[in-house]
């Protein structure tokens, strides 16, 4: 009896430690749409040099990654947060082997296999 | 004939049972059972983006990317789904504070836009299959179909699911139980704006350089 009502006790000091505030809502809305903007200003400017697209729109992606995971889904180092931050980090290790070996794979297929310019021409 | 009667015994010792579930259960695990149902969720994504990444350039003669998407039509979408993350935040704010009204009141709003991101990709799609660009013309179109699909079936379960939370917390209050329930439901509704920072990262800038 006593362990639950301690457990139960733990889970509100969990709840009360990282449910955010208005200003920090405000914060990662704010880093957001500034961030949002950016990637979409990255390509429709016509201001960025063509080699720079890709790495600043990803730069502007994982930023805004992080920032709302920060600031709307609290996810942070402190010792409540310990467990979901390594489910998470252990997701994406999962996420990066499927995403990173599925492109190297397929691209080795299609370079050694078929000419790339008839990768997906149907054979008439 | 029997079947009734079997049935009502059944019921009376689910109960039992359930009842004696509920007497361990405080409920505390609940929010991380849910983040690892959303972290598996991520790689149901994550082998919808491997597709899309080596797809994506699979247009068999077809419209392409570059042809096909309007950037300022998605950064409003981005917008809608962007402002519902932080009115969410503010209704979660509302129940930690509890003020019950606030909090239908956060909820409904966020519905709104929530609607209005699924309206505008519901006639994004339409406008595409009328364009000639449905899913059956080329892997490319079949597999953004089906990542930027899944991502907003997603939000569409998120919508009823907001539905819901609204209704029983009219009824119930703010009981341990709703606030439970609304805590994974943001936990959810974060989760796929952050989602959507993939898609519009990956499929439509990415097509568009």
């Amino acid at each position: 009896m006593s362990g639950n009502h301690s457990s139960h006790d733990a889970h509100h000091g969990v709840e009360h430690a990282d449910h955010g505030s208005t200003k920090s809502y405000i914060v990662g809305f704010v880093l957001s749409v500034v961030l949002t903007l950016a990637s979409f200003g990255v390509v429709m400017s016509g201001k960025v040099p063509h080699d720079l697209m890709m790495p600043g729109i990803i730069v502007f992606g994982v930023a805004q990654l992080i920032v709302q995971l920060k600031y709307f889904l609290h996810m942070g180092l402190s010792p409540s947060q310990r467990g979901n931050f390594a489910i998470m980090l252990f997701t994406l290790l999962i996420l990066a082997i499927v995403v990173v070996g599925s492109l190297w794979v397929l691209h080795n297929m299609n370079v050694n296999m078929m000419h790339p310019t008839s990768q997906m021409v149907p054979v008439e | 004939m029997s079947s009734p009667a079997v049935s009502a015994t059944h019921g009376a010792l689910d109960d039992v049972t359930h009842g004696g579930h509920e007497h361990h259960d405080d409920g505390s695990k609940t929010l991380l059972g849910f983040w690892i149902y959303l972290m598996s969720d991520c790689l149901i994504f994550s082998g919808l983006f491997a597709t899309f990444a080596v797809l994506g350039n699979s247009t068999a003669g077809g419209p392409t990317a570059k042809e096909l998407f309007e950037l300022p039509y998605v950064l409003g979408e981005t917008m809608l789904l962007l402002i519902s993350s932080v009115t969410f935040g503010m209704a979660m704010l509302s129940m930690h504070a509890g003020k019950k009204g606030g909090v239908v009141a956060w909820l409904a709003v966020t519905f709104l836009f929530g609607a209005g991101f699924i309206g505008m990709e519901v006639y994004e799609f339409a406008k595409l299959v009328h364009e000639g660009a449905g899913p059956s013309t080329s892997a490319f179109l079949s597999s953004y179909f089906t990542l930027v699909g899944t991502h907003g079936l997603h939000v569409t379960c998120g919508l009823i699911w907001l539905v819901v939370m609204m209704d029983q917390i009219r009824r119930f209050g703010l009981t341990d139980a709703t606030q439970r329930r609304l805590s994974c439901l943001s936990l959810f509704w974060h989760f796929l704006d952050i989602v959507w920072i993939c898609v519009f990262t990956f499929v439509y800038l990415r097509g568009a350089i």
